[in-house]
């Protein structure tokens, strides 16, 4: 009995932990590669409407964005819940987006300002009017490459 | 000796996982997945105020319309022929108009362009004249105006996957660069957006 005791022993050794730092290492590398930081609070809701012919939105330092929808929730009481322009953390009217567009074109370096792109990020359920007073700003305020937010959809 | 040998040799990673689950939880918490796509488009640019506007006149066979109303219906067709239709007709009455591969005299036009290509020759496309103008009313949803965008660009993709299969043997996205240019050329992206008709219900 005592024979086989320390045979079973011998047979199922500690496993060897070792390795952990390694796998946890892997995943932590692979969300910070992944992570962009969140650098603004949202202060609308959207739901953003499905396409299927999307494109990536390629590098994030050109693009500036513009969020249109209702209130979210916390600010509903004090605002209502018709659509508002939210540029940087405040919620805009239209007749500022030409200040917008000027200051987001000064932070890039010069050679980049001709690739600035606006991401319109509305909620499905808005009403043109308002997208298209803000495109009209954009034209005037020179900012012409846009690109509709949607999220990707595999058809319908 | 032997026993101080040892202990030194052997360091406590015991902890290095915890270190690295803290990182990983910061990031975790930190992390927003680059998930923006879009529809990417160009706007006009807005006529300087001094110069006389001039009307750009399209001829009516290379104009396609489509309106959208308040309502999210759609009707689409050359000037005087516009009729109701379903979205998922769209692509195919776009592809048709641009295309025109029966050279109807009612359909647009096509101008013979010649592109240099990158390895030295000369490629003849019959580039289309066609203008896709797209209207909405102010009450038009933005999700049905996003949704007809997309099959708008769906029709134009098909074309240039098209082009691209018959002129370079591969499809319009594993082209490099050069060839997309030149296949961009040869199938413009024209849709033109007027300013909204002020529809009062």
């Amino acid at each position: 009995m005592a024979v086989m005791k320390k045979k079973g022993n011998k047979g199922l050794p500690p496993i060897s932990t070792a390795s952990l730092p390694d796998v946890i290492f892997m995943i932590l590398f692979f969300f910070m590669v992944s992570t962009t930081m969140r650098d603004q609070e949202l202060l609308v809701r959207y739901k953003l409407p499905e396409a299927t012919e999307v494109q990536k939105l390629e590098k994030k330092s050109l693009v500036s964005y513009i969020h249109i929808g209702q209130p979210s929730l916390a600010m509903q009481a004090k605002f209502g819940t018709a659509p508002r322009i939210q540029l940087n953390d405040s919620y805009k009217t239209a007749k500022d987006i030409l200040d917008f567009c000027a200051a987001e074109r000064d932070k890039l370096s010069e050679s980049d300002r001709a690739l600035m792109t606006i991401c319109l990020k509305a909620d499905g359920t808005t009403k043109m009017g308002i997208i298209t007073d803000v495109k009209q700003e954009l034209r005037r305020a020179n900012a012409l490459k846009i690109s509709y937010a949607a999220s990707r959809s595999l058809g319908y | 000796m032997a026993t101080d040998k040892r202990k030194v040799q052997e360091i406590n990673a015991g902890s290095m996982a915890d270190i690295a689950f803290l990182l990983l939880i910061f990031f975790l918490v930190a992390t927003t997945m680059n998930t923006d796509t879009g529809l990417a488009r160009m706007l006009p640019p807005i006529p300087p105020e001094d110069q006389q506007q001039e009307e750009v006149k399209v001829k009516e066979r290379n104009l396609f319309l489509v309106l959208i109303n308040g309502s999210g219906q759609i009707m689409a067709g050359q000037p005087g022929k516009q009729e109701f239709i379903e979205l998922r007709d769209l692509k195919n009455k776009t592809r048709e108009f641009v295309l025109n591969p029966l050279e109807d005299e009612d359909l647009p036009e096509k101008e013979e362009t010649v592109f240099d290509l990158p390895d030295g020759s000369k490629w003849t496309y019959p580039v289309s004249l066609g203008v896709v103008s797209l209207q909405t009313t102010r009450d038009t949803g933005y999700q049905p105006y996003i949704m007809v965008q997309n099959e708008l660009a769906r029709a134009f993709n098909e074309i240039r996957d098209e082009v691209a299969l018959k002129k370079f043997g591969d499809k319009f996205e594993s082209l490099n660069s050069e060839q997309r240019d030149i296949i961009t050329k040869a199938v413009p992206l024209k849709i033109s957006e007027a300013e909204p008709r002020n529809i009062k219900k």
